[in-house]
């Protein structure tokens, strides 16, 4: 791997923190606890930092503060009551939780969802990572503290939150996902209000263009600050644009074969060559972009017919494992399904993205000083109920 | 200071199709492998443009990881253990009024099979292929220790530390085995088949109303229950 030169100067100052822990310089350590409670987390997550005078010489998040167990509750309960736990995982995106769960069932009942409910679902799942990710993009000027983003993200964020009510019932827990296909069809008017309110997100986006990426303190506190080389990357299961901004093309959606219409849909997956905070964030604009685009060129080529296919009743899953895994808000979501022919399952394992994405901040921030902390923390985007389920 | 790159030259947009994964690659994987660790790769399952699962043994756990980085696996997705057990305590889905049902408590292992109560199963990518598999290795009953991946991937440190706290599994050589999520002086494994779910048995839960079997049941299984809409031609002008 070359190292740019970004990455080496990255390297040399964890090395300086490495070789001043050593040495013991005669200056007092200090040690910072930031949290449970601050605006950078997205939630309660506490970060304990070693300082020796600005900078971190060792930091250890501590999460645990929301374990909820969903673990042992999926084995306590059906194949159908499963989705409405599983939907406050990433609770900005929670249609996108369902619907890896849902097709790891159907794969092992064999059953697949008719054409025109993969349409509404891949839909729904765009649509669940436009409202989670404009929140992230509004919320990103508030760690800098510009606080206009945050505003235009709540107002525009609305609009997408209607469209899933009007659709599903639920503004922020859908549960709208069944085995075999959707609840219910979609109401009427809705595709043509959609077409209007994507067009406002791609609006929002040209917005966070201008305001914040094109802003000289933004791009100061964010290039070349917590670089991430692919390969550590990789080591740490890194997953969605936080790979992709250290230029790992990979992409989910793309990448693997799922009954989900992104095929149908003429887009594109961003890599950014950097890994700093700065990629990251700009990754995930042009993510919404994408996803602005995507749905809307879905919403022409809905095809007719049932949005629910023929399963029974009282849904028996046979025996045997599955493995599902799709492109969520926050990168790569799966879940490990194990049946043993019973009404619920017999034991799900949720491999959620923040978690791994998380575990990389002990390295990431090594070595930096303590304003990073939080754009780095900002920047790696995590959801705290996505890691500790 | 360091250049910084410029963006309307760095990033890349890709559109190419994938080049989905075949089950001819999945068998050169298992060849692969079973070159590299020979013996201590027990039972391979391949389902057919589906997954790949291997089982190895416990002790080759990690040059089995170590393996499959070299062979390109360099992607960590997950580790965690399942107990085979049967639960004790049912699934929590009958009326409590009803006579207890007996419960076969008989230890049956999934794919690749297996011979003890836990195993630990991991997930490994390979990003450049598009193709994963999943691992797994017997843990023997009375001495629950595997190595630790955490060297190998720097991800697989915190998914030990949940392993370790939610099944009691043991990890040689992880640096740092704490509690994540529990308070330090826990006791139990609550991930654990007999690890009571206590909120369920002072309180049945009120969701089972919803398995309860329709009068109809036995001809609802079989014959189609849910119709579908007579109103889903919305959206169908296209």
């Amino acid at each position: 791997m070359t190292l740019t030169d970004r990455q080496q100067l990255s390297y040399i100052a964890s090395q300086a923190a490495d070789a001043r822990l050593n040495v013991e310089l005669e200056t007092e350590g200090m040690t910072l606890n930031i949290g449970p409670q601050h605006p950078a987390t997205h939630g309660t997550l506490r970060i304990i930092a070693r300082l020796d005078g600005e900078q971190v010489v060792w930091a250890e998040p501590v999460a645990g503060y929301m374990h909820r167990g969903y673990e042992k509750l999926t084995e306590v309960r059906t194949f159908p009551q499963v989705t409405s736990l599983v939907n406050r995982i990433d609770w900005l995106g929670s249609f996108a939780n369902e619907v890896p769960f849902i097709l790891a069932a159907e794969k092992l009942m064999e059953v697949e969802a008719p054409p025109r409910a993969q349409v509404i679902r891949t839909i729904l799942f765009e649509l669940s990572r436009i409202a989670n990710v404009s929140l992230f993009l509004g919320d990103l000027g508030v760690q800098m503290g510009a606080i206009t983003p945050v505003f235009l993200a709540f107002r525009d964020r609305e609009y997408i939150l209607n469209l899933i009510e009007g659709a599903t019932g639920g503004r922020f827990h859908p549960n709208f996902d069944r085995i075999g296909g959707l609840k219910d069809d979609l109401p009427k008017g809705w595709i043509q209000e959609t077409k209007g309110a994507v067009k406002k997100l791609e609006e929002f986006c040209d917005t966070i263009d201008d305001l914040l990426f094109g802003n000289e303190i933004f791009q100061s506190r964010m290039r070349g600050i917590g670089v991430i080389p692919a390969d550590i990357a990789k080591d740490y299961g890194l997953s969605g644009a936080n790979a992709r901004a250290s230029g790992i093309d990979w992409d989910l959606r793309r990448d693997q074969d799922l009954p989900l219409s992104y095929d149908l849909a003429d887009w594109k997956v961003w890599t950014h060559p950097d890994g700093d905070s700065w990629a990251r964030c700009w990754i995930r604009l042009q993510e919404t972009r994408e996803s602005c685009k995507i749905v809307g060129q879905l919403l022409d080529q809905i095809p007719a017919g049932p949005v629910m296919t023929k399963v029974p009743r009282i849904i028996k899953v046979p025996e045997g494992e599955a493995w599902v895994a799709t492109e969520n808000p926050l990168g790569e979501m799966g879940y490990y399904v194990v049946s043993k022919g019973d009404l619920g399952p017999f034991r799900v394992k949720i491999r959620s993205a923040s978690f791994n994405n998380i575990s990389i901040v002990p390295w990431a921030l090594k070595g930096v000083y303590v304003p990073d902390i939080i754009t780095i923390l900002a920047s790696l985007y995590f959801i705290l109920g996505d890691i500790d389920r | 200071m360091a250049q910084l790159s410029d963006d309307t030259q760095t990033p890349q947009g890709d559109t190419a199709p994938a080049a989905l994964p075949g089950d001819g690659l999945r068998e050169g994987i298992v060849d692969t492998l079973r070159n590299d660790i020979g013996e201590a790769l027990i039972d391979t399952l391949l389902k057919p443009n589906d997954d790949l699962w291997v089982r190895v043994s416990a002790e080759s756990w990690l040059a089995t990881g170590q393996a499959l980085k070299a062979a390109g696996f360099t992607y960590f997705c997950f580790l965690s253990a399942i107990d085979w057990m049967p639960s004790p305590f049912g699934n929590s889905q009958d009326d409590p009024d009803d006579e207890p049902k007996k419960i076969d408590m008989t230890i049956k292992q999934g794919y690749t099979g297996g011979e003890t109560r836990m195993q630990v199963f991991a997930r490994l990518t390979d990003i450049d292929r598009h193709v994963g598999l999943t691992i797994k290795a017997d843990v023997a009953d009375d001495n629950q220790v595997v190595d630790s991946w955490s060297q190998l991937f720097a991800g697989a440190n915190w998914h030990e530390r949940e392993c370790h706290e939610m099944f009691g599994i043991g990890f040689n050589n992880h640096p740092d085995l704490r509690n994540m999520y529990l308070p330090g002086d826990f006791e139990g494994y609550p991930l654990k088949k007999d690890f009571p779910l206590l909120a369920r048995m002072v309180k049945p839960w009120p969701g089972i109303v919803d398995v309860e079997p329709m009068p109809d049941f036995e001809e609802a299984a079989d014959a189609p229950a849910a119709e579908a809409p007579a109103s889903a031609i919305e959206g169908a002008e296209s």
